[in-house]
């Protein structure tokens, strides 16, 4: 089991307000990723699940048992943190079995889990090895593996994957999906990324200076984003976003259109610019348009189009897929 | 990686110090050598001439040296066993922060900074006398019977002094260890449900390995080289007690004149001191492994 409850925690360090107040459900066997840019407060909200941060006011509940003053191992969680923590003296075998040993269960038993948990991850070659002699994604399954071992209700991830590069992150982002979908246990996943969340989350929170913007599935903050920070942060590349008088008419402050919601004209349409950078992807073109308004979009084009810098061309929003926002950056 | 050009160029501009650090080694080894075989006492200048093994006989049969070796060995041991289990825990808790951390630093610290021949007077007339000693009146006010600690305890009395000069430097060295260490590895340990002393256990003493290897080498070369406070407090007695092998060198030379015995005596001392160099850089081997 593994449902964990926020019930108006707030974290203050110094005279700096990090977190001003968050609620928050996650439901057993749940995959939440936590996203949001840098100094966001993400992190903070998950050493405050962990305990390894002591919550200023607010509860913390596991499974309906309050736990905001219990130390963290008693909560019952495995973290993976982003620098991996392993213990750079013992071996992964060693590093794996560690919480097991803390925890005094006899030898035969924490051999047994080690060995299931290095056969779910493809470790059993390299239990002998000390984690200097292996590479990033091999320390960040040992990593995985020493939070497996424990079974605990959940699991919680600090941007587990912000040190791999791009290959390996996107093979261990399907491999940490598989194993959510194999141990159906709770999981809390932070990142800036928000591919990563918008691939991995049953449930994404959006997060800004520590306020819980938006909590929904991936899809729903994509086609129903509650404002213009969570429009502008979910889909890549970002939404754009118009002022004035164009988005007068439609009776908001902004419109937003996302790049690939343009129907793209070389003849005419609702909007005129002139092509700035077009990349040509194959499988995409996106195009770089300053519009004669002065504003610059992005619009992408299935395919090939043979358009090129400089070409003018005209933008016209696909029905229903604008979004209107009022002056106050709620969604309208 | 260099060229073969610039490495015989590093050589080049390398020679002269490496040629004068052997030249200030080998001279007086060389010469102490030389004498360690000759007929030289200063009282005596008819006494000339090649004296083979007598030198080495005269120093090995002397009724003071395996005390004096013994001493030497109990100092080391003794003098690291406190300044690495101390410097440890002093380094752990000047870790916390706390307020005035800079000046506990310092303060900390000073005790490196005190001549060795004054921090042994210091001890000498202050702490350690029967009479005027802080120690005397401290036990006398509870009752007890003040010990004369120079007199009755010599050698330990002498390991509390040389410690108390060495637990700062154990202390710095394994507080820049410390502070190196990884707190996303102890948070990490924290979750794993490790206690405070399995924290210590299998994360801070393992990270210290090398920080403490490092301090029980170097700690190692000035240990067996002690004599300032010996010298300073005891003189060595009562009898032989807290003579150790400098000293032993020191009154064969300087007290009896005998400088072909001081230099076989200084050559022994040399040979004990390359074999305690050839175990501890086994162990560092082991320890850097």
């Amino acid at each position: 089991m593994g449902s964990i409850t926020l019930q108006g925690v707030r974290k203050v360090f110094g005279d700096v307000e990090v977190i001003p107040g968050a609620d928050l459900q996650i439901e057993n066997g749940e995959f939440v990723v936590f996203v949001g840019p840098s100094g966001c407060g993400k992190s903070t909200l998950l050493r405050l699940i962990a305990g390894l941060e002591d919550v200023t006011s607010g509860r913390v509940l596991i499974d309906g048992r309050d736990v905001t003053q219990a130390p963290p191992a008693r909560r019952g969680l495995a973290m993976v943190f982003q620098s991996y923590a392993l213990y750079p003296h013992m071996t992964v075998r060693k590093n794996i079995s560690f919480p097991l040993r803390m925890a005094g269960m006899d030898a035969a038993e924490q051999a047994r889990r080690v060995d299931h948990a290095a056969g779910i991850l493809n470790l059993t070659p390299y239990l002998d090895r000390r984690p200097g002699q292996l590479s990033g994604g091999q320390r960040q399954r040992v990593a995985i593996g020493r939070a497996i071992v424990r079974e605990p209700s959940a699991f919680l991830f600090d941007e587990p994957l912000s040190n791999l590069d791009a290959a390996l992150r996107v093979n261990m982002r399907v491999e940490i999906s598989e194993l959510h979908n194999k141990l159906k246990t709770t999981m809390v996943y932070v990142t800036h990324d928000q591919v990563e969340a918008m691939t991995m989350a049953d449930k994404i929170v959006v997060l800004r200076a520590g306020r819980v913007e938006q909590v929904g599935s991936p899809l729903d903050l994509y086609r129903s984003p509650a404002n213009r920070f969570v429009a502008g942060f979910i889909g890549s590349p970002n939404m754009n976003f118009i002022e004035g008088e164009a988005a007068a008419r439609m009776g908001a402050h902004a419109i937003g259109v996302r790049p690939e919601h343009w129907n793209l004209s070389t003849t005419d349409g609702a909007f005129a610019g002139r092509v700035g950078v077009a990349e040509h992807l194959g499988s995409d073109t996106f195009l770089h348009v300053d519009l004669d308004g002065g504003t610059h979009v992005i619009a992408r084009a299935a395919g090939e189009i043979p358009v090129d810098h400089g070409d003018r061309i005209w933008l016209t929003p696909q029905d229903g897929r604008i979004y209107r926002f009022g002056a106050d950056g709620l969604a309208a | 990686m260099a060229t073969q050009h610039q490495r015989s160029l590093a050589r080049l501009m390398v020679a002269p110090s490496v040629i004068l650090l052997f030249a200030w080694m080998i001279v007086p080894l060389a010469m102490t050598l030389w004498f360690s075989f000759q007929r030289y006492n200063l009282l005596d200048p008819t006494q000339t001439g090649f004296a083979g093994f007598i030198n080495y006989t005269y120093f090995l049969g002397d009724p003071g040296f395996w005390t004096a070796l013994w001493n030497t060995l109990l100092l080391v041991g003794g003098v690291l066993a406190v300044t690495v289990a101390g410097g440890i825990a002093l380094a752990l808790l000047i870790d916390q922060p706390i307020w005035g951390q800079g000046v506990v630093r310092i303060l900390v610290i000073a005790p490196f900074l005190v001549m060795p021949t004054v921090s042994a007077l210091v001890w000498k007339n202050m702490l350690m006398n029967p009479t005027n000693g802080l120690f005397a009146y401290a036990a006398q006010s509870l009752g007890f019977q003040p010990i004369d600690f120079l007199a009755e305890i010599p050698l330990l009395s002498i390991i509390i002094i040389v410690a108390w000069q060495w637990l700062p430097f154990a202390t710095l060295i394994l507080l820049t260890s410390l502070q190196s260490l990884d707190s996303e590895q102890m948070e990490a340990a924290e979750m794993d449900g490790a206690s405070a002393w399995s924290r210590f256990r299998f994360l801070i003493l393992p990270h210290l390995n090398r920080a403490i290897t490092v301090v029980i080498l170097i700690e190692t070369i000035f240990l067996l080289n002690v004599f300032a406070e010996i010298l300073v407090t005891t003189n060595g007695g009562p009898g032989y007690e807290s003579t150790n092998l400098t000293y032993l060198v020191y009154s064969l030379a300087l007290l009896q004149f005998d400088v072909g015995g001081a230099s076989a005596g200084g050559i022994v001392a040399v040979i004990l001191a390359n074999i305690v160099a050839l175990f501890l850089m086994r162990g560092i081997g082991k320890a850097l492994d």
